[in-house]
């Protein structure tokens, strides 16, 4: 009896194990290119790999946030940012693109669990630049963090869904504010000595790979 | 040849997991918001039910019964783990739009109840036409129930535009819509079939 049982559960092991080590590559492949296809929609266009020069920059609430920076060249043109607010129905997680102008470029959902047909809609709604007092794209947001016009902002809510617009503009504000301290670092690095911004590019290095791993 | 047809037909309309069975129903009404979540689940679920079937038949003289349960279960959450890796590999968003119910194949009655009541029971063959049958007839019902409330919520069928979006009703795709549809569906199938055995 007990015999019978663990081989089955042996030979099950090891087939488990064949088969992941089968779709270890793929599910890591996939994974990188859904970042990647993400980083590439939000940002102008750009030569260098973000992923691996990310770093993290606070976001002025006691959290850090994943920068992506966009060069063309050795010429910074835009950040994505991992960006993250707590929505209707869970974490809202979201890729939000700027250029080095304070505008939003473009942004993309990378997880959500709003409700489908209601707050699901921000993938969409948001970037729908035929309606500009509901769209973020090209808003500059040095004039002032963005929040729904029931709140008095200028951005029309999502029909139905202001707790998950007000999430999601939450999220864009906050990528905003590691998008300016990046952008400081950015200005003030080039006159620093280049011994010094090595030392703090591999010790951010190591943290961005463990922020990594852990997703 | 021919009793295994009539197993097959068996599982798709006599026993049909879904409207005569009742089997099933967590993946069923969670997953149907939409044609193609339907039928993903549900080919998802055939792919399981058809390997577990034929190898716990192949096994049933060498599992002992008082252990029977937990080898069937071992061998049912092997092939959901490997049909969950390889949607992870190759359609990622297909497995991320079917979230934590993939994992949660393992624990469809229906998988089980069928290693119970036919693969311990049949031989390999029958078993996998059993499989076939019950797996195919989940399938149907998952995608006739996401075709409906995908139509009646946003005016869609498999993503194709029926009628504009703004007249949908959103009840459909949020969980009572589940419900209600499902009701109907068991309703029109159940006079159906007696219709059928009154003639």
């Amino acid at each position: 009896m007990f015999l019978s049982l663990s081989i089955i559960c042996l030979t099950v092991a090891v087939l488990l194990a064949q088969v992941n080590k089968l779709t270890a590559e793929p599910i890591a492949v996939a994974k990188a290119m859904k970042l990647q296809n993400a980083i590439g929609d939000v940002v102008p266009d750009f030569d260098n790999n973000p992923i691996e020069e990310a770093y993290l920059m606070p976001d002025g609430r006691g959290d850090s946030l994943l920068v992506y920076p966009a060069k063309k060249g050795d010429e910074i043109v835009g950040y994505a940012i991992n960006s993250n607010a707590a929505g209707f129905g869970g974490n809202i997680q979201i890729m939000v693109g700027f250029d080095i102008e304070d505008k939003v470029v473009n942004y993309a959902i990378l997880q959500h669990a709003e409700t489908p047909g209601l707050g699901s809609k921000m993938d969409v709604w948001f970037n729908d630049t035929t309606k500009p007092s509901q769209s973020i794209i090209g808003r500059n947001l040095a004039e002032g963090a963005l929040s729904v016009t029931n709140d008095g902002g200028t951005v029309d809510a999502i029909t139905a869904s202001t707790i998950t617009s007000r999430a999601f503009l939450d999220a864009v504000n906050k990528a905003y504010a590691a998008y300016t301290q990046s952008n400081e670092d950015a200005n003030t690095g080039a006159t620093e000595s280049e011994a010094d911004d090595e030392n703090i590019i591999t010790e951010e290095d190591e943290i961005t790979e463990e922020e990594i791993s852990n997703e | 040849m021919n009793k295994n047809l009539k197993v097959l037909i068996n599982g798709v309309i006599k026993e049909n997991p879904i409207f005569v069975l009742l089997l099933g129903m967590c993946p069923t009404l969670a997953t149907t918001s939409s044609a193609i979540n339907g039928m993903s689940m549900g080919l998802a679920t055939m792919f399981v039910l058809i390997c577990s079937n034929a190898v716990i038949s192949m096994l049933k003289n060498v599992i002992p019964d008082m252990v029977r349960i937990p080898a069937f279960i071992v061998v049912i959450a092997t092939f959901v783990t490997v049909i969950e890796m390889l949607m992870n590999a190759y359609v990622p968003a297909l497995a991320e739009s079917l979230g934590i119910f993939l994992p949660l194949i393992v624990v469809n009655c229906i998988v089980l109840g069928r290693a119970e009541a036919f693969a311990a029971k049949n031989s390999v063959v029958s078993s996998i036409f059993d499989g076939i049958g019950m797996g195919l007839g989940f399938t149907l019902s998952l995608t006739l129930l996401g075709s409906v409330r995908e139509l009646l919520g946003t005016g869609t069928i498999f993503s194709v535009n029926i009628y504009p979006e703004e007249y949908g009703s959103l009840l459909f795709i949020l969980a009572p819509g589940a419900f209600i549809v499902l009701g109907y569906l068991i309703s029109i199938f159940n006079n159906i079939q007696s219709k059928r055995q009154n003639n």
